[in-house]
């Protein structure tokens, strides 16, 4: 079977900035370094046997507690070769920035800053980091697990 | 019989079911001829709304079909939408109203002309429904007064429909001092930025 | 003229348009600079309808997401119950028995077709054909009709259960798609002639909105949208779940990309989606429609009643929720806008750890600028129309 085309490539392409693999589920998942994520998504857009063209989604996952809490996860998905892969890059709470890809795929401008407004996350190089979803003057970032779910900042509200 | 204007008559200090209050009603005294033209407008204003449909979500859906060909809102005078705010008196929330959206549905409850109404559509406008959480208001009621709830999510047709029957019921039992109504009860709550 | 124009001292004027407008369905605002009444420039400013859907589902039980899908894409909620639950059958690593995967195409089938009456409907209002609008809400009630049959609600269904169905279909409900489809049809031509060769509609949409293929991958369109452009991609076919391989249907393409391919492709989608149900239907073999698989499908009603071991299960499933091994999955499905997504994440516990919508309308509401700058003010109308933005799906 050819399922692990991708993380087999990549492995050799890139032998220092795997950090680890698997393939739960039929998904194949690469665990990179996030100094690299910039070079390794470039590769996998252009290389000919992977052919990565869409980005399909970007999001974040926290897992308050762990270190590095922060998971940046990137769906990828080959037209072509009617191939998905996730990659995964870690980045701490302290140091929270990672390469911006709108280079390249430039669909990824809007998916970066709801992970920006939702988890804090900076992407540098973005042309446009700002709030999405919610409003300039609204503090912290909702759906990091350690904001209250019914923290309320209402913009407007009844005379006290 | 005619209404007279006698000495008789102007010197009566009767006040039925003493619901008199401030207003073109006491210099008159609650004669027959203010309450006749008042039922007379109620009748006219209950049977044209021009409604603003301030329409977000998934309620929207059935606001379709409730005007749409089959449950047809036209049968009750209230068909003709008008997206233009000073053009409404009734203000239709249809949908989760969230922080960010909340200065905007006051601006434009704000906007509009007096007499309005404000027909809560669905349960997330009347009481934000199972969306408790940090960005969903809780009920339109915290911002602006509500005229009738419908819940349900979304409500059915049939509900929408005799939740507009209720409100053309309460209308024509208003009096001429239920108006203006003012402004919303809001100020902007928004931190200053340092 | 040059010299006129130089000396008239136009300024681009920036001007509002919405949230609250007919056009932006009251979940988007465009902030646009014109110049006359060319757009130089625009910007969109979404997160009107954010109801913190992520948040809400971690937490809640891993059942109790599925009132919550329903409200992401509104027109078509069958479709994201579906996608979810499939979802989280893969993070079980479980496949629900033919029947139920037979009902569940019908399910999705039926939502692809009134979301796509929806989006034609209201795309016909808002250029003033209001007839074609009237035309296709009465579709829409009919197909509505059939979802009532089925699930009991008409928009909010709350159908499918991991591992299952609500309920089987009913009595009837072939008969019933028999005369539904029928005037459905029916319905569908008198559209056609109505837009499909009128001018003033032609007009308005033809090379309007326009995209080539390969900038429509980049911003990452799917679906309706990415097959005007010439892409045949479906995920129903490139990637096939539940019984779609044994369907015979056909995955329409534009040419060009522009509002009347989009138009076109999505006239084309109804007939496909009826075609679809109408197999399914007649496919439909005979079997149970859940898993017997206690610890993840809630158990018969009656089982409950009379049942100590099903009584005990069903406490566990409703107060501790399924728990799904540790681990993660994404799974799409296609979504009446396009690829719908579902990214989960499973601690091992019984509420989901990260439960993330790949949103369809998202990327291409993202390109809304893209397909505006340098159009007529007026273009932003049938475009924006033709994305087909739902709010509870592009906000969540």
């Amino acid at each position: 079977m050819e399922t692990n085309v991708t993380i087999k490539k990549l492995s050799n392409r890139f032998p220092g900035a795997i950090i680890e693999t698997h393939s739960h589920r039929g998904d194949d998942t690469a665990v990179v370094k996030k100094e690299s994520i910039l070079e390794i998504c470039t590769f996998l857009r252009d290389d000919e046997a992977l052919l990565y063209n869409f980005m399909m989604d970007l999001t974040v996952v926290d897992y308050l507690g762990r270190e590095p809490r922060f998971e940046v996860v990137y769906h990828l998905f080959s037209l072509r070769h009617n191939r998905r892969v996730r990659i995964k890059a870690r980045v701490s709470e302290a140091d929270a920035i990672i390469d911006s890809i709108v280079p390249v795929w430039v669909g990824a401008n809007w998916f970066e800053r709801e992970a920006f407004d939702m988890y804090g996350i900076t992407f540098k190089g973005h042309p446009e980091m700002r709030r999405i979803l919610l409003y300039e003057g609204f503090e912290g970032h909702p759906l990091r697990k350690d904001y209250p779910i019914k923290k309320r900042q209402p913009l407007i509200g009844p005379i006290n | 019989m005619g209404v007279t204007f006698g000495k008789e008559s102007a010197s009566r200090r009767i006040v039925p079911g003493g619901t008199v209050s401030d207003g073109p009603e006491r210099l008159l005294d609650g004669s027959a001829i203010l309450t006749r033209l008042q039922a007379a407008v109620n009748w006219g204003r209950k049977y044209s709304f021009f409604l603003y449909p301030f329409v977000t979500a998934c309620c929207g859906m059935e606001f379709m079909s409730v005007a749409g060909p089959k449950y047809d809102l036209d049968r009750f005078g209230a068909a003709l939408p008008r997206f233009s705010p000073r053009q409404a008196d009734l203000l239709m929330v249809v949908g989760t109203i969230s922080h960010k959206q909340a200065p905007i549905l006051v601006k434009v409850y704000n906007q509009m002309t007096e007499p309005k109404w404000v027909f809560a559509f669905g349960v997330c406008a009347v009481s934000g429904g199972f969306y408790n959480n940090y960005s969903v208001v809780q009920g339109i009621d915290t911002l602006i007064p509500v005229d009738v709830y419908v819940p349900g999510c979304p409500p059915r047709p049939e509900m929408v429909l005799d939740g507009l029957l209720k409100l053309q019921e309460k209308v024509a039992k208003e009096r001429w001092s239920d108006w203006p109504r003012g402004a919303a009860p809001v100020t902007p709550m928004l931190k200053k930025q340092e | 003229m040059s010299d006129l124009m130089k000396d008239l001292h136009t300024e681009h004027m920036v001007i509002n348009m919405g949230p609250s407008h007919p056009v932006t369905h009251g979940t988007v605002k465009f902030l646009v600079t014109l110049d006359g009444e060319n757009i130089v420039d625009m910007k969109v400013d979404i997160g009107y309808l954010h109801r913190g859907f992520e948040k809400m589902c971690e937490s809640g039980t891993w059942q109790q997401v599925i009132p919550y899908t329903d409200r992401l894409n509104y027109v078509s909620p069958l479709i994201n119950n579906v996608g979810y639950a499939l979802a989280v059958e893969k993070l079980i690593g479980i496949e629900v028995p033919e029947r139920c995967q037979y009902l569940r195409v019908i399910a999705c089938e039926l939502s692809r077709i009134a979301d796509h009456l929806t989006n034609v409907a209201a795309g016909g209002l808002e250029l003033g054909a209001f007839t074609a609008f009237l035309y296709f809400v009465e579709a829409r009630e009919l197909v509505w009709d059939l979802i009532e049959m089925l699930c009991g609600a008409r928009v909010t269904v709350n159908f499918v259960r991991i591992g299952g169905l609500k309920n089987d279909l009913p009595q009837g409900f072939q008969d019933k798609t028999r005369a539904v489809f029928k005037e459905c049809r029916r319905l569908w031509n008198d559209v056609d002639k109505l837009l499909t060769k009128n001018r003033i509609f032609i007009d308005r949409v033809r090379n309007v909105g326009d995209i080539s293929a390969e900038e429509a991958i980049a911003y990452g369109f799917t679906g309706p949208c990415l097959r005007a452009c010439g892409i045949p991609y479906d995920v129903r076919k490139a990637q096939p779940y539940l019984v779609y391989d044994r369907m015979d249907f056909e995955v329409p393409i534009g040419e060009t990309g522009d509002n009347f391919d989009k138009y076109l492709v999505r006239m084309e989608e109804i007939q496909q989606s009826m075609k679809i149900v109408e197999q399914a239907l007649s496919q439909l073999p005979d079997g149970p429609i859940n898993l017997d698989l206690p610890q993840y499908r809630m158990q018969p009603k009656e089982d409950i009643y009379h049942r100590i071991d099903s009584l005990i299960f069903h406490f566990k499933t409703v107060i501790d929720g399924i728990k799904p091994p540790p681990g993660e999955v994404y799974f799409a499905v296609e979504g009446a806008n396009g690829e719908l997504g579902f990214y989960l994440v499973s601690d091992g516990s019984g509420k989901p750890y990260k439960c993330r919508v790949r949103p369809p309308c998202f990327p291409l509401t993202a390109a809304m600028p893209r397909l505006m700058k340098g159009r007529l003010i007026a273009d932003i109308v049938p475009t924006f129309d033709m994305i087909n933005m739902i709010g509870g799906e592009c906000d969540r």
